[in-house]
């Protein structure tokens, strides 16, 4: 599982700018943001009570960029999954790497700080 | 042995000397007679009893659990009819006898009637006391013609109040100008226009000779012949003190019941205070004096006379609201050595005049803008040289809030006239008891209690010491965008910005959150009335796919019933789209309308399409609904077509955003079947009128909505609701209810700035909202042409084998 598995998901301009879709891949729910620079993608269910992270407001906390659950406003930060409000709350989600090619999203099972180190 | 003190007057003088009395803590037992059967109230008040700005409860001064508190024996409906000094007893309508060591007449004034045969007529009012107020109440309405005679204050008081509840009113005044004891010629032209552009006519120079009608008043008759219609007449001619009773009893009586400088009479037993006493030859019409009479006799009666009173420098002020008047001093400009300084803009409607005697101020008008009352009633005061100060006399540097600088105040100026409240208390009370709202500090202090004029002077002085005020003042929109609403409001106009995103990059972060992205994307619509850059990246996602996000995720599904009225075939098509749909919960909202709950995003086009219906918007913070009852078209009691009016509303209204969420109702008749009492926007059948209130609540809290105004028709009290609806949209901030909008603002000021603004302001909210009315639309419709991927799950090209 280490090396990056990659498949190709949805031409990039199905996700509009700032706003994420969600992805049905098997049993798990991918969202998938557009950040404008770039894409990033993270499991499509917040750690408080399962909301749909990806109808979330892509958002800022500190210097982390976050979306916040539209259920209950919980911020997650979309590089590493952590819950970042409430910060008491050590919760993750899981990321998945991103990389666009001939136009296309494509996500890998692997997180995204590894593709980041494979990239590096 | 203790001393019995009896007090003839239940009213403003008399109860608040009694006050002073208790607080000097003397051995009294006291009985009060009062022929009102009400507990003292604030007569200052009746004006907006009148104007149904305030209920009467609101205006009670010393509640009964006041007087038992204390042990006085309050005597409540009874008239002392005559006075026995040699043995010294009061007789009371009530057959009563009740014997006295010490008497305070406090008797206060009785209401002038000129001479003016017919004057007896049915229809024809003084204005004293609450329970003329009722009658006036009852008695007005749209369709009526009242006619009020006397131009001076008390007058134009009841015109105005008189013309909020809907009455056609005209102001006759004897003298060539209004408030002629207050205000020169000029002062008082300007004011007729000001009385003018409420809808309030004037004529002056008249003295009315006759009123006409058979039984009931149909009309007047002037000295010159001429006549005007009226079937209510209010008389407000001047006062006379009430001093027929001393007369009677052998005190010595001018025109008032002659007094000393410590309140003494000619009868060592007796004293007077209020407006029925005369002192050194000056009557009373204003309570501030009257206020430091109770002090003086509080003081000489419990045995530690100080210094006596002094008359102070008359001021007054007129309470209606958006014609500020204030006239203070001595104007006389024929003595020696007197000159005057005036401005004067008549687009503005703003006259100001200050009368000096050698460089010092001795009077002053003020028609327009009183802002500067103050400081002026402060320099009449000090006697101060303003040799050094000529240049700024009329225009004081320019000050951050509303024009008036509380910083420049002295700590011993006045800010509360009624109640005598100084700047300096103030500040004390604020720092003692961590005071910061106006309510705490009027708990403490009781400043801005009487007439209320000065509440905005101690809000400024509030905001200027209190820290937790500071604080909220300072408050900015997220820690993205570090600015106040007000800010960047004046941001996106000033520099045209048509889309949050450019906000974002020049004011913020060029991210956001989902605090200030939602606020902003509401401002620049509001801001070009819809002609802005909609980003719905920036909306929450109930506005991106119109239907509100429910636990699981899924979706609810209100459709529009404007007025909650539907047809048979409507409630097939919904009743088919659940079936089809499987919906899992078809509900009755507390709305007025129908729920389809548990909705999958991808269904919501499909389901809006086959509905065929527009958005109910129950979504999102905009207008929601106008609930309405049967009204005149079905029920017994209805006067007047609730349903018409409610669904023609409704469909003025509908796709269009607010702060927050708006709702209205409208209803037939006063027993209020849809509860319009309590909405946002309520609108009031009546006979014959209607009236439009706002600013109502019953969620997470209830308030009452305040009366915006009494119109006669439908299409008045509907445009009335859409200048109100768009004042709402561009002054509150986002998220704050009207309810919260109101208490904040005050309704004083919302009236201001909407109903009886300037013809311009008013044409300009409804322009407005009409350009913002042009580009909505049903959100609905874009079921038919979704943005891309808009309702749809993305379906992935590949899948991995396992995951
Ligand atoms: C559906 C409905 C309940 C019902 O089945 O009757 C409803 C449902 C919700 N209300 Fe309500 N309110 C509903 C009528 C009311 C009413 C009654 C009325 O409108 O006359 C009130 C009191 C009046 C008022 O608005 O103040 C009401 C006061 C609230 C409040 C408290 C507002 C306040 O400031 O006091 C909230 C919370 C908020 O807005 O901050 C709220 C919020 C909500 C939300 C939107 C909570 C949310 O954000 O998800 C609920 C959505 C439930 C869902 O899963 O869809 N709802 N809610 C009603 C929809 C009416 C409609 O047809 O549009
Ligand atoms: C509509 C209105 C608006 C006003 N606005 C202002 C304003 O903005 N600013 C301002 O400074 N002043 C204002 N005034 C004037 C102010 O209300 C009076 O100056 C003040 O109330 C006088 O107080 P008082 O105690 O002398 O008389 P009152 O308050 O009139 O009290 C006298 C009481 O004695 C009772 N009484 C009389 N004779 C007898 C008897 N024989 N036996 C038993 N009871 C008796 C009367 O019924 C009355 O209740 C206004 C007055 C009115 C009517
Ligand atoms: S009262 Fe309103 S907000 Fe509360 S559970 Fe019911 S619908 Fe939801
Ligand atoms: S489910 Fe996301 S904050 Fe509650």
């Amino acid at each position: 599982m280490n090396k990056p598995d990659w498949i190709r998901i949805a031409p990039v301009t199905d996700i509009p700018v700032r706003e994420g879709r969600a992805v049905k891949i098997g049993d798990l729910e991918v969202a998938i943001f557009n950040l404008g620079s770039d894409f990033v993608a993270i499991e499509n269910r917040c750690p408080h009570k399962g909301g749909p992270l990806a109808d979330g407001i892509v958002s800022t906390l500190g210097d982390s960029v976050t979306v916040t659950c539209p259920l209950h406003n919980w911020r997650v930060c979309i590089d590493t999954g952590a819950v970042r409000k409430p910060s008491a709350q050590n919760a993750c989600v899981r990321t998945f790497a991103v990389r666009i090619k001939d136009g296309l999203v494509m996500i890998s099972k692997a997180p995204a700080a590894a593709e980041q180190e494979a990239a590096a | 042995m203790r001393q019995r003190l009896v007090l003839i007057g239940n009213g403003m003088a008399g109860v608040a000397c009694v006050d002073q009395i208790l607080k000097h803590g003397a051995p009294f037992d006291v009985t009060i007679f009062g022929d009102e059967t009400h507990v003292n109230y604030n007569r200052i008040m009746l004006s907006s009893v009148l104007a149904g700005e305030k209920e009467f409860d609101d205006i009670v001064l010393n509640d009964i659990d006041w007087y038992r508190k204390h042990g006085i024996k309050a005597r409540l409906g009874v008239r002392i009819e005559a006075i026995d000094r040699e043995a010294r007893t009061v007789a009371g309508s009530d057959g009563s006898i009740t014997p006295y060591d010490k008497l305070i007449f406090a008797t206060g004034s009785n209401a002038f009637v000129p001479p003016i045969e017919g004057s007896d007529k049915n229809g024809v009012f003084v204005w004293r006391t609450l329970d003329d107020t009722r009658q006036l109440v009852g008695m007005s309405g749209p369709g009526i013609k009242a006619a009020v005679i006397g131009g001076g204050l008390l007058g134009l008081e009841a015109a105005r109040g008189l013309q909020v509840r809907g009455c056609d009113v005209t102001v006759i005044h004897i003298a060539g100008h209004l408030m002629e004891r207050q205000l020169d010629p000029t002062g008082g032209s300007y004011l007729t226009q000001k009385m003018n552009g409420l809808g309030v006519k004037v004529l002056t120079g008249k003295s009315t000779k006759a009123v006409l009608g058979n039984g009931h008043v149909e009309g007047l008759r002037f000295a010159d012949g001429s006549e005007i219609d009226a079937n209510l007449v209010v008389i407000a001619a001047g006062i006379r003190p009430n001093s027929g009773l001393a007369r009677a009893a052998g005190l010595e009586v001018n025109r008032g019941i002659v007094v000393s400088d410590h309140m003494e009479t000619s009868d060592p037993n007796i004293y007077a205070v209020g407006e029925c006493t005369e002192h050194r030859g000056q009557l009373f019409g204003l309570v501030a004096p009257l206020f430091d009479q109770g002090k003086v006799l509080a003081a000489a009666i419990t045995g530690r006379p100080g210094e006596g009173f002094q008359a102070s420098a008359p001021a007054a002020k007129l309470k209606i609201m958006g014609v500020d008047v204030f006239s203070a001093g001595d104007l006389d400009e024929s003595k020696p050595g007197t000159e005057s300084v005036r401005f004067e803009d008549p687009s503005l409607g703003i006259y100001k005049k200050l009368v000096l005697r050698e460089n010092r101020l001795v009077g002053v008008v003020l028609v327009g803008d009183a802002s500067d009352d103050h400081r002026y009633v402060n320099w009449i005061r000090t006697k101060e040289d303003l040799t050094k100060q000529r240049r700024h006399l009329l225009t004081p540097p320019p000050a951050a809030d509303a024009g008036f600088d509380v910083a420049q105040m002295a700590d011993s100026e006045t800010v509360c006239g009624c109640l005598g409240v100084t700047k300096g208390a103030i500040i004390e009370a604020i720092h003692q008891h961590g005071i910061s709202t106006l309510g705490q500090l009027k708990d403490r202090t009781r400043a801005s209690t009487g007439c209320g004029t000065c509440a905005q002077v101690c809000q400024s002085i509030l905001k200027a010491v209190s820290p937790e005020f500071e604080e909220e003042k300072a408050k900015v929109m997220c820690d993205c965008v570090r600015f106040n609403q007000e800010q960047v409001r004046e941001m996106i106009r000033t520099q045209r910005l048509k889309s949050v995103q450019e906000v974002l990059d020049i004011y913020g972060n060029g991210i956001g959150c989902e605090i200030c992205k939602p606020a902003i994307s509401y401002m620049v619509d509001v801001a070009w009335c819809g002609d802005h850059d909609e980003d719905r990246s920036a909306r929450y996602i109930n506005d991106r796919v119109h239907a509100n996000i429910q636990k699981d995720g899924t979706f609810s599904v209100v459709p529009r019933m404007r007025g909650g009225v539907t047809t048979p075939s409507e409630l097939r098509r919904i009743a088919d789209v659940a079936d089809k749909y499987k919906v899992p919960m078809v509900k009755v909202t507390g709305s007025q309308r129908l729920d389809l709950l548990g909705v999958r995003k991808e269904d919501l086009p499909k389901i809006w399409e086959e509905l065929g219906m527009p958005s109910g918007q129950a979504y999102t913070k905009g207008l929601r609904m106008v609930k309405t009852c049967v009204g005149s078209e079905f029920c017994r009691f209805g006067t007047q077509d609730a349903i018409k009016t409610g669904v023609e509303l409704e469909t003025r209204l509908e796709n269009l955003f607010s702060p927050h969420k708006t709702k209205l109702a409208v209803v037939g008749c006063p027993r209020n079947c849809a509860e319009a009492t309590v909405k946002d926007i309520g609108l009031i059948g009546q006979d014959g009128s209607w009236q439009v209130v706002v600013g109502g609540a019953a969620g997470k809290g209830v308030r009452k909505a305040d009366l915006l105004v009494t119109v006669a028709t439908s299409e008045e009290a509907i445009e009335a609701a859409e200048i109100f609806f768009q004042y709402y949209r561009e002054n509150a901030s986002y998220l704050e209810r009207t309810y919260d909008f109101l208490e904040r603002l005050g309704i004083e000021k919302v009236r201001r700035e909407t109903i009886y603004a300037a013809d311009d302001v008013r044409a300009g909210l409804i322009d407005r909202l009409r350009k913002s009315k042009a580009r909505s639309y049903d959100a609905w419709l874009e079921g038919r042409q979704p943005r891309t991927t808009q309702f749809v799950q993305i379906s992935p090209i590949e899948t991995w084998s396992s995951v």
